[in-house]
Order: structure tokens, then C-alpha cells, then sequence
């Protein structure tokens, strides 16, 4: 079994590594199929791996090698294949397999094709190692790699300015993040002496109640970054410069959702300290409401998607915080899978539409994308929580472990939050694929994506389907390890009021949305429309105005403190003491140079020169060697 | 009849290598140059002897010795460069040497 451990792990690096190799040279399409297939074998082991954990084997742990052994502080690489990290390995490899494959058709005509392969393998390595370290450490090893890679690929198309800020946005938002989760880091070793999980989580049951909170908030600040939850969210939407698969890979199904998986990796802290929990889960059902609410109105087709994304991380971090850690990572599973299938149709839109993001100017795309079409539905469908599809079990268990803890408020706002995600949802759907065909307006013939693409988003939309009949057999697997409690409401006619209730609702939500986006006579907005001055939709477009805000107070102040500190402080006192020793230098040389004249009669002056001040030295030193003893301070 | 000591020969040491030193200094033919570096060497050599003689230890002539060695070394070398010289450029003027100037 450690041989599928190591080919899980390693294949993608080897793929990586492999891809690194051509970045200087055209496109050569070997190493898409080449790191596809090398991702595609992970993606085997991991399912070997899968089999044997749900088939009740040992979870495995091995130590690669020693990485610091330092007086008290021994931290290996060291690996653990457990109930939840297996899950993540599989949903990882899966839609990265899926998005390596789809990648090939998707950057076809790109000058940068082999780069591509090259980051997008080293993002799945990283995010390997995020998650099957078996200590804290590496899990921040994986942490920092896979915000590196997200930065090279949402940086990836350097020409663009836009995508470059986006880049560099996120990195810092992801600093800033890490900051806390290393201070994290730094208490439980600090309180504990251990980063190894099983150790540290014995020893946080000895430790008193307000250093667990300190840890458990710090950790939390680091997974509020990576998860991109408020007020840490502006990176994700501005994420969406990256190319379409990028946007698939790392900022819906895997890395995102890094920040869930350490508090579900964590769980055993975090259920000793229910009054955090507490607050993830409303900040989490904050962000779920927050998030929804912007992608009503929004008019980019990635970035609705986006705020989608940031909606189900706050259900999962709602689910999480309540305790109910093995339905945050379901949710988790099955939200990879449709949201990953949802960006990939975007993607496929996007390659009809010549990059033409705006919703507005589709229309009537079904007649000529038809799988395409199907597809974004059933995604749609499973992320609004329809049955059978796969967001319907996910969600409604959230939904149910709200109500069976008498959360009230946040299962009402969840609740409301599932029908606003069906209304966007299906605005999208209707407005790309219904009505008439408003893309002719503008010269465009979209055409369908290739057909090995669609091929190779079909393990998606399978298991976007089907991925609710895992619920029960998912659960006996994980409940060893995450405090697996089922929710049970007590009445049954309450568990079926709530199902069909949530039903009807998503489902009205769904039909308003196609009554009112999928009709004829949509047209292009041009910001004169009614809904388009009232107070609700500028705030909604305009994302709370809180990018403007960011920018007036943290980066317009930031670049006035430092451009005072680079005209004060570092021309004025910095280059002026290095230019001025330069300058010292610079001048006795120039001096003195008149002393090189190459006649050597003037050197031979100058050698005497040389001579009489070392011999009056060695008299100087002489007389304080003799007088030494009369001179204090003279110790020689 | 004024006793002749250590002193009298290290002042005219003394005496002889300011004489060797102005030479080295002011001197602009290469063959002059010579004969003050021989004047230097044995202004040395005349302290080394005297003060040999005067502690009774002859490592000091032994060293003046040495050095009547290296000097005669080196004036055969030296001469010899300078033979070349003056028979490619008709003169040992100093301050016609200067083709290594950088």
C-alpha cells in the first residue's frame, strides 16, 4: 500500500518536473498527455488507497525521512493516508485529472502551453502535500506551495495587467492570512512541543480553554485566507483572470477549500472549543449569504460562478463550525465535483464566445452547445440542491444539522441563502443558453467545444449526478475518525416538511429565474434601466463597495506610507550614506590616481614615502609599547 | 684619540643611506640607480657588521654576507637588463620607461 502512497504523491511532481523541461520551447503536446496520464495514475493510487480505507484497512502512516530534528523540535516528512486525507486525495486527483485532460483542448492555441503543464502539476503536488501531511508543518508546506502555484496561474497570462494584479492580490491576501495560521503554528508547538497531529491533539485535552481558543482563532485566520472568506474574499473574484481551468482546479474544487479541510483536520481542537465553532459556522452562514447576494446581479459569467464558490465555502465552514465535520467534507466532495463541471461549461462558453464573459451577450447557446448546455444544467441543478443530484444530499444534510442543533437563524438564512443560489444559478443557465440569440448582435459563431474536452469533463457530470449514493458509505468511513454524529430530527413529518419545503423553494426559485431571464426581449443593459438605479443592485454590482474601501484605506495609505519612506527615509538617510561611502571611495581613488603616472622615478618617491610612514609607525608603536605602562588605555 | 664606537659606524650607516635614498630618489639614469641601491644595501651592511661585532654574535655578518650575495645577484641581472635596454633604445633614462603605464 506505501507504494500507492508514493506514486499518488510523487507522480505529479515527476509530471511537474517532466513539463518544466520544455517551458523555453513551442507547444509540444506530449507533456499535457504525458502529465495528464502521470496525474490520471495518482489519481489510480488514490483510488486503491480510497479502496482500502472504506474496505476497513489501517490508515497509513510513514516518515519519507527526518526534515528537522533540532533539541526538542523533530518534525519528519511524514505521511498520513486516513479516513479524510484519502478523500481529498480523490477528490484532488480527480478533477485535476479532468482539468489536466480538458486543459490540452482548452489552451490549445496558448504560446505558454507546456508552462501550463508544468504549474498546474506542481499545484496538485502541493495540494498533496497539504493534505496528507501528517504534522502541521507540512501542511504549511503545501499551504505556501499551493498559493504559490494559484499565483502563478492566476498570473499566468503575464502580458495582462489585470491578471497580474489579480495574482499579486491574492498572494498578499493569502499573507496576511498565513501570518495568523503560522502564529497558529507557533502556540501549538509553543503549548503542545509536537506539530505531529495525533500528538498535538493529545495534548490539547490538558490544555486550558482560552489558549485552544487563541489556537483555534489564529488557525481559522489562516483558513479564512485560503477559503477567501470575509473579509478576506475580494482575491477569489478577481481570481477569475486566471485561465478557465486554473479557475476549475484551484480557486472552486481543491485549494479553496484547503481552509475546510484544516478545520476538519482539526476537529478534535475544534470541538473543545464549541464557542469558535460557534463562530465559524456564522461566519461561515454570513459568507454563504453575503457571497450569494453579489452573484444576483453580477455580469461576468466566472465571477458569478466565483461568488458561488464563496457561498458553499460558507456552507462548509457553516457545517464544520456546527461540529457536523464528515457533512462540511461531503459538502466539500460533491461541490469539487459540480462546481469543477460548472467552471469547465464556462470554460467551453467561454472558447464559443471568443472570452466574452457577459451573460447579457449569449442567449440561445443550447441549440448549438448542446452537451455543453446539459451539462451547465446538471451542474446548476446539483449546486442548488435538486434531488437526486449531488448537492441535494450535501446540503440538505447541512440544512438538517442546522435544525437539529436549533440553530434557527442559521438555518433560516442558509435556507434563503439555497434559494438566491438557485436564482443566480439558473440566471446563468438561462441567459448563456435560452432566449434568442443575442451573441449575433456582435459578429460572433460560437461553436462547440472539442469533443474529447466533453469527454473529458463526463466523469464530472457523472459524479455531479450520482454522488449522493456515496452519502452512506461515505459516512461509515469517515465516522471512525470525525466525531460522526447523524442528525436525526425526532418527527419524521418534520424531516419531510423540511425536504419538501426546501424542494419547493429552490425549485420556485429556479422557475422565477427562467421566467424572467429566459424569455425573448432581454437586452443588453446599459446602466439606464430602472433596476440598474436603485440602491440595492449598485451596492450588489459594486460588491458592498468593499474593493473601494480596501483600496481608499489599506492600499492608498500603504502607498503613501511608503512612498514617504522611499523619498524620506531611503533617499534621503539609505542611499545617501551608500552613495556617500561610494563617493569617499570614488574620490581618494581619483585622487590619487595621479601617483600610477608609470615613471618610475615617481614611484620609487613614492615607495620611500611608503617606507618613512611605516618606520614612524613602528617608532610610534615602539615609544606606547615603552610608555605603556604609564598610559592607561594603552594595552599594549 | 676619540674611541671609535657603535655609534660613530651607525651614524655613518645613517650618513650613507640618506646618501643612497636622495640617489634612488632624484637620480634619472638606470645605471646611477644601481649604484644607490649598492650604496642602500651596504649602509645596511656597515650596522649589521657593527652591531654584530658589537654584541659579539655574528649572525649579523653572516646576514651581511648574505646580502653582498643577493646585491652582486642582482646587479648582474640588473646590468644585464640594462645592457638590452640601452642597446634597443640608446639610453637608461628612467623617465623613458614607462611602456608598462597601465
Amino acid at each position: 500500500m506505501e507504494k500507492y502512497l508514493y506514486i499518488a504523491l510523487f507522480a505529479p511532481l515527476v509530471s511537474s518536473l517532466f513539463s518544466a523541461l520544455f517551458t523555453a520551447t513551442p507547444k509540444k503536446l506530449f507533456t499535457g498527455i504525458i502529465g495528464s496520464t502521470l496525474i490520471g495514475l495518482s489519481l489510480f493510487s488514490s483510488l486503491v488507497l480510497m479502496i482500502h480505507i472504506a474496505g476497513g484497512g489501517e490508515p497509513i502512516h510513514l516518515e519519507l525521512m527526518t526534515w528537522m530534528a533540532t533539541g526538542d523540535l523533530y518534525i519528519p516528512f511524514g505521511f498520513i493516508v486516513d479516513q479524510v486525507s484519502v478523500t481529498m486525495m480523490v477528490v484532488v486527483t480527480t478533477v485535476s485529472t479532468v482539468v489536466h485532460v480538458y486543459a490540452i483542448g482548452y489552451m490549445d492555441h496558448d504560446k505558454g502551453f507546456n508552462r501550463f503543464f508544468s504549474y498546474l502539476s506542481a499545484f496538485v503536488f502541493s495540494m498533496m502535500i497539504l493534505v496528507m501531511s501528517d504534522n502541521y508543518a507540512g501542511l504549511f508546506i503545501g499551504w505556501e506551495g499551493v498559493g504559490l502555484c494559484s499565483w502563478l496561474l492566476i498570473g499566468f497570462w503575464i502580458h495582462k495587467e489585470s491578471a497580474t494584479w489579480a495574482a499579486n492580490e491574492a498572494f498578499i491576501m493569502n499573507r496576511i492570512a498565513d501570518l495568523g495560521m503560522l502564529v497558529g503554528i507557533f502556540l501549538i508547538y509553543w503549548n503542545t512541543g509536537t506539530l505531529q497531529y495525533h500528538e498535538a491533539f493529545e495534548a490539547f485535552k490538558t490544555l486550558d480553554h482560552s489558549t485552544l481558543t487563541m489556537i483555534g482563532i489564529f488557525l481559522f485566520i489562516g483558513a479564512m485566507g485560503k477559503s477567501a472568506q470575509f473579509p478576506l474574499h475580494t482575491w477569489l473574484a478577481d481570481a477569475m483572470e486566471g485561465p478557465t481551468p486554473v479557475s476549475a482546479l484551484i480557486h472552486a474544487a481543491t485549494m479553496v477549500t484547503a481552509g475546510v479541510y484544516l478545520v476538519i483536520r482539526s476537529n478534535e481542537l475544534y470541538s473543545l472549543i464549541p464557542n469558535v465553532g460557534l463562530f465559524i459556522a456564522s461566519l461561515g452562514t454570513f459568507v454563504a449569504l453575503f457571497a450569494a447576494s453579489m452573484a444576483l446581479v453580477n455580469r461576468d459569467m466566472k465571477r458569478v460562478i466565483a461568488y458561488s464558490t464563496l457561498s458553499q465555502l460558507g456552507y462548509m465552514f457553516a457545517a464544520a463550525g456546527l461540529g457536523a465535520y464528515w457533512v462540511a467534507l461531503f459538502h466539500l466532495m460533491a461541490h469539487a465535483f459540480f462546481k469543477a463541471l460548472l467552471f469547465l461549461g464556462a470554460g467551453n462558453v467561454m472558447h464559443a464566445m471568443h472570452d466574452e464573459l457577459d451573460p447579457f451577450k449569449m442567449g440561445g447557446l443550447k441549440k448549438v452547445m448542446k452537451w455543453t448546455w446539459i451539462m451547465m444544467t446538471i451542474a446548476s441543478l446539483a449546486l442548488a440542491g435538486i434531488f437526486p443530484f449531488a448537492g441535494f444530499f450535501s446540503k440538505d444534510t447541512i440544512l438538517e444539522a442546522a435544525f437539529a442543533q436549533h440553530h434557527m437563524v442559521i438555518y433560516g438564512v442558509l435556507l434563503f441563502t439555497a434559494g438566491l443560489t438557485a436564482f443566480y444559478s439558473f440566471r446563468l443557465v438561462a441567459l448563456i443558453f435560452h432566449g434568442e440569440d443575442r451573441f449575433k448582435l456582435f459578429g460572433i459563431h460560437p461553436h462547440e467545444a472539442y469533443r474529447y474536452m466533453l469527454i473529458a469533463m463526463s466523469p464530472l457530470f457523472i459524479l455531479a449526478i450520482i454522488a449522493g449514493v456515496f452519502q452512506n458509505g461515505f459516512f461509515h468511513m469517515v465516522e471512525e475518525i470525525l466525531s460522526a454524529t447523524e442528525y436525526h430530527i425526532h418527527s419524521h413529518v418534520t424531516v419531510w416538511i423540511m425536504l419538501l419545503g426546501t424542494q419547493i423553494f429552490v425549485g420556485l426559485a429556479i422557475i422565477y429565474a427562467y421566467k424572467k431571464y429566459a424569455r425573448g426581449g432581454i437586452t443588453v443593459p446599459d446602466g439606464t434601466s430602472e433596476v440598474e438605479q436603485g440602491f440595492f443592485y449598485k451596492l450588489l454590482i459594486n460588491q458592498y463597495y468593499i474593493p473601494y474601501a480596501y483600496d481608499k484605506f489599506f492600499i492608498q495609505s500603504y502607498r503613501k506610507l511608503s512612498k514617504a519612506f522611499w523619498e524620506e527615509l531611503d533617499v534621503k538617510v539609505v542611499d545617501a550614506t551608500v552613495d556617500g561611502i561610494a563617493g569617499i571611495v570614488y574620490g581618494t581613488g581619483k585622487a590619487t590616481r595621479g601617483m600610477q603616472s608609470g615613471n618610475l622615478s615617481v614611484m620609487l618617491r613614492w615607495m620611500v614615502v611608503g617606507v618613512v610612514v611605516l618606520l614612524s609607525l613602528a617608532v610610534v608603536y615602539a615609544l606606547a609599547v615603552r610608555y605603556s605602562g604609564n598610559l592607561p588605555g594603552v594595552g599594549v | 684619540m676619540m674611541e671609535i664606537g657603535l655609534n660613530h659606524y651607525l651614524v655613518l650607516s645613517t650618513i650613507l643611506f640618506c646618501i643612497g635614498l636622495v640617489g634612488v630618489m632624484k637620480r634619472k639614469n638606470l645605471l646611477m640607480l644601481f649604484f644607490s641601491t649598492e650604496i642602500l644595501l651596504n649602509a645596511v651592511n656597515i650596522s649589521f657588521a657593527a652591531i654584530s661585532h658589537y654584541y659579539g654574535d655574528f649572525t649579523g655578518q653572516m646576514f651581511a654576507f648574505f646580502v653582498i650575495a643577493i646585491a652582486a645577484s642582482e646587479v648582474a641581472v640588473g646590468l644585464g637588463l640594462l645592457i638590452v635596454w640601452f642597446k634597443r633604445f640608446g639610453n637608461v633614462d628612467l623617465d623613458s620607461m614607462s611602456s608598462m603605464r597601465g
